[in-house]
């Protein structure tokens, strides 16, 4: 029996009312709006009655003179159903400002998502409390800026070459 | 914080009572087995691995942000070089992305799609093939690398024939295909389905009953289904823990839902299992690729929209609106409507999710990559922490990573 | 080579030459190429280094992956900045003679990725012998610049000690 996304979020609105701010469909994808305070029960929330066990994509998009709030971070999770065949992806998003880019980490409800959000931290420098081990991933550990801003220029290469410089120092002690 | 994981700790040794210190060795970025630039830090209590911590980012080069400054058709080169293995498959992959952003899904012409599954299963194969070879010379398999890249050489060949490249492909358009097949695509296509199943079969022989090879693989590297899913890992390392999820199948594209081909999941969750599942893949794609060649379509290779698609170059080299479409396409880029869209393929690897954000104008806002390399690699520390250092080898080979996918 | 063929011919059985042709003649056909690969060219070497362009029949059959042992270092695929101190640092444990051969567009100025991570030319903190063009170079292009290395070692050598 396939599931229908509109149960997904009639039962949305009755447990957790107010979670959801807005609900957009386009070329057949549906998008939920979370409030990033409930985020992580909406993740606990799908996971456990609906089946969605398994995260496939933890992003974030910075639009910087285009909307406020600047930032937004989507999840895209999946579920199976119970014999593999029925195979459902949502998509949800929430809105962070600029003076306050802080979320709940959903690490506790997917251990998978662990990777995915260090990498949002390190690109977009979007903080995830609760997460157990918030570094930089992709970038050297010493790296200032966060590159996938779109205040950072592509072609600034400066601070990668302290960091390498540094990293030579190091090496030749 | 990374400093404090880098200390050895005290510990009494169990058997004789003796205090001694676990050991800190780091398999760096600059090492034949990892595949590439990986580093790993193991902390060691004689052979038995207690802590694995990968760190990547030796490979990252921006690609996602170098993106959001060209247009779509732009891009495409630069998804070659993230899972430069198979680089088919990443172009088709974003191809088919863009290609739903515009809605034009329909109008892409049945020859298109046809020939894009061929070059797809293609390299499939081609990505198994290195990922057996790899993990095989890993372990010590020499002949068999040979024996596997000598049939890369063949499929190498074949897109070398289709685009003219033998690595970076680069080859769809949004639409279609850039130009029509070679004449002898199909006698070339035949002759590798001819050739192919005589060296899956010796390398079968040298690998699946030998002892060695089992020994070194059965029991290694094991993970099991819920944690599979609860980490998010896809392709053969889910399928090789008994779950059957397959994106060809869960959520098709590309017409697969017309083929008649099935995938195989094993539900012993070791490296062994993925090896198994991976040459029985190879298997199917060619199972796949001998359906598709046997009903491919005539007809029109690229689709027939002018907003999209640049016009043929004897009406571009002879008619000025022609020319100055071609110009505008090419500067500009086609624009697709405000919005978002997400799309997975089935990568050799696992899913390949791409995620674009349009703001209406010919350059992406955002282009986000779901490498599956990156997810599956999450992984490593469960796979192998209490077990032997040498095993560390044998999960790198089986989970098959590619670092461009993972560092993007 | 200089020879004095005339002693090959029915001589006493020996050849003359002077010491260095004799050295840079030895090193150039037994060079041992340590791999350095990162990303697509490597596969492109792998594919060099397997039977189809088979690089051993230059005398480069020892691939060694430990610069301790190793003359020729083919730096392929992109260096990021996080990359290039340990590159450096692998180039230094290298002993003398040693060669550089950068392989691939992203080694020789940045390649298509003019970006805030990415090293745009090795030349900027390795010295390099050859650069091979190429996203990625054919095989037969690899072969080519070892081959432009062989000539290197035989025109100008290498000290001996």
């Amino acid at each position: 029996m396939s599931l229908d996304l509109q149960t997904v979020v009639d039962s949305l609105n009755t447990n957790l009312p107010d979670s959801v701010l807005d609900v957009k469909t386009f070329r057949g994808e549906t998008t939920l709006i979370i409030d990033k305070k409930r985020v992580r029960e909406v993740c606990y929330h799908l996971k456990d009655d609906f089946g969605f066990k398994f995260i496939a994509d933890i992003t974030a998009v910075d639009y910087l003179g285009v909307k406020t709030p600047r930032f937004e971070v989507v999840y895209h999770v999946h579920r199976f159903g119970p014999d593999f065949d029925d195979n459902v992806r949502i998509r949800l998003k929430t809105e962070l400002p600029e003076e306050e880019p802080r979320i709940d980490s959903v690490v506790p409800v997917w251990s998978g998502a662990n990777w995915l959000e260090r990498e949002v931290y390190d690109m977009f420098g979007i903080e995830f409390l609760g997460h157990p081990d918030l570094r930089r991933i992709l970038m050297p550990e010493d790296y200032e800026p966060h590159p996938l801003r779109k205040d950072f220029d592509v072609r600034d290469r400066e601070a990668s070459k302290r960091s390498f410089k540094r990293a030579l120092e190091e090496g030749s002690e | 914080m990374e400093r404090i994981e880098f200390l050895t700790e005290e510990i009494i040794d169990k058997e004789t009572g003796i205090k001694t210190e676990t050991m800190v060795l780091n398999m760096g970025p600059q090492h034949p087995s990892t595949h590439g630039v990986l580093r790993v830090v193991l902390r060691l209590e004689g052979e038995t691995v207690v802590k694995a911590i990968p760190y990547i980012g030796y490979l990252h080069r921006g690609i996602e942000k170098l993106c959001e400054h060209i247009t779509y058709q732009m891009c495409l080169p630069y998804t070659d070089r993230m899972d430069y293995v198979a680089a088919i498959c990443n172009n088709i992959g974003f191809i088919l992305t863009a290609e739903k952003l515009l809605g034009i899904e329909k109008e892409i012409p049945e020859r298109a799609k046809v020939a894009e599954v061929i070059l797809f299963e293609l390299g499939r194969i081609e990505s198994h093939l290195l990922g057996i070879g790899t993990s095989a010379l890993d372990l010590g398999a020499f002949s068999a690398f040979l024996y596997l890249f000598k049939e890369r050489e063949r499929i190498y060949d074949i897109l070398e024939m289709v685009c003219g490249a033998r690595l970076t492909t680069s080859y769809p358009r949004v639409g279609g295909l850039p130009d029509d097949l070679p004449e002898n695509f199909e006698e070339a296509i035949r002759n590798f389905l001819k050739a192919f199943p005589k060296t899956l079969t010796e390398v079968d022989k040298l690998l699946t009953r030998n002892r060695i090879w089992v020994d070194r693989t059965k029991d290694v590297a094991y993970i099991s289904a819920d944690d599979a899913i609860d980490l998010g890992l896809t392709g053969p390392v889910l399928r090789g823990s008994g779950v059957p999820y397959d994106v060809r199948k869960a959520m098709p594209y590309l017409g697969y839902e017309n083929f008649d081909f099935e995938i195989p999941v094993i539900s012993d969750g070791d490296a062994y299992a993925r090896y198994l599942v991976r040459l029985e893949e190879m298997r199917q794609s060619m199972h796949i690729i001998e359906q598709a060649i046997n009903n491919l379509p005539d007809g029109p290779y690229i689709a027939d929209l002018p907003e999209i698609v640049l016009p043929r170059k004897e009406l571009t080299y002879t008619r000025m609106e022609s020319l100055i479409r071609h110009f505008v396409l090419v500067y500009e880029g086609f624009k697709p409507p405000p919005g978002e869209v997400y799309h997975a393929v089935e990568n050799p690897k696992g899913e390949l999710g791409y995620y674009i954000v349009s703001d209406g104008s010919g350059k992406p806002y955002r282009m986000r990559v779901r490498g599956p390399s990156f997810v599956n690699l999450q992984a490593l520390p469960k796979m192998v922490e209490g077990r032997l250092i040498a095993d560390v080898i044998a999960a790198i080979g089986s989970i098959d990573i590619v670092l461009g996918e993972v560092d993007r | 080579m200089a020879l004095n063929t005339n002693s090959i011919l029915g001589g006493d059985g020996f050849v003359t030459t002077k010491l260095s042709s004799f050295v840079n003649w030895a090193r150039k056909n037994s060079l041992w190429p340590m791999p350095f690969g990162t990303a697509c060219c490597a596969i492109e070497m792998m594919g060099t280094l397997a039977s189809r362009f088979d690089l051993s029949r230059f005398g480069a059959e020892a691939i060694r992956f430990s610069p301790r042992q190793a003359d020729l270092m083919i730096v392929s695929g992109t260096i990021t900045y996080k990359m290039a101190s340990v590159c450096r640092r692998i180039y230094d444990q290298m002993p003398e003679p040693k060669w550089v051969i950068a392989m691939g567009s992203c080694t020789c100025g940045g390649g298509p990725f003019d970006s805030y991570a990415v090293v745009q030319g090795i030349d900027e903190f390795l010295p390099v012998d050859v650069y091979v063009g190429g996203c990625p170079p054919r095989p037969e292009a690899l072969i080519d610049a070892v081959m432009k290395i062989q000539k290197k070692i035989e025109m100008q050598g290498a000290p001996l000690v």
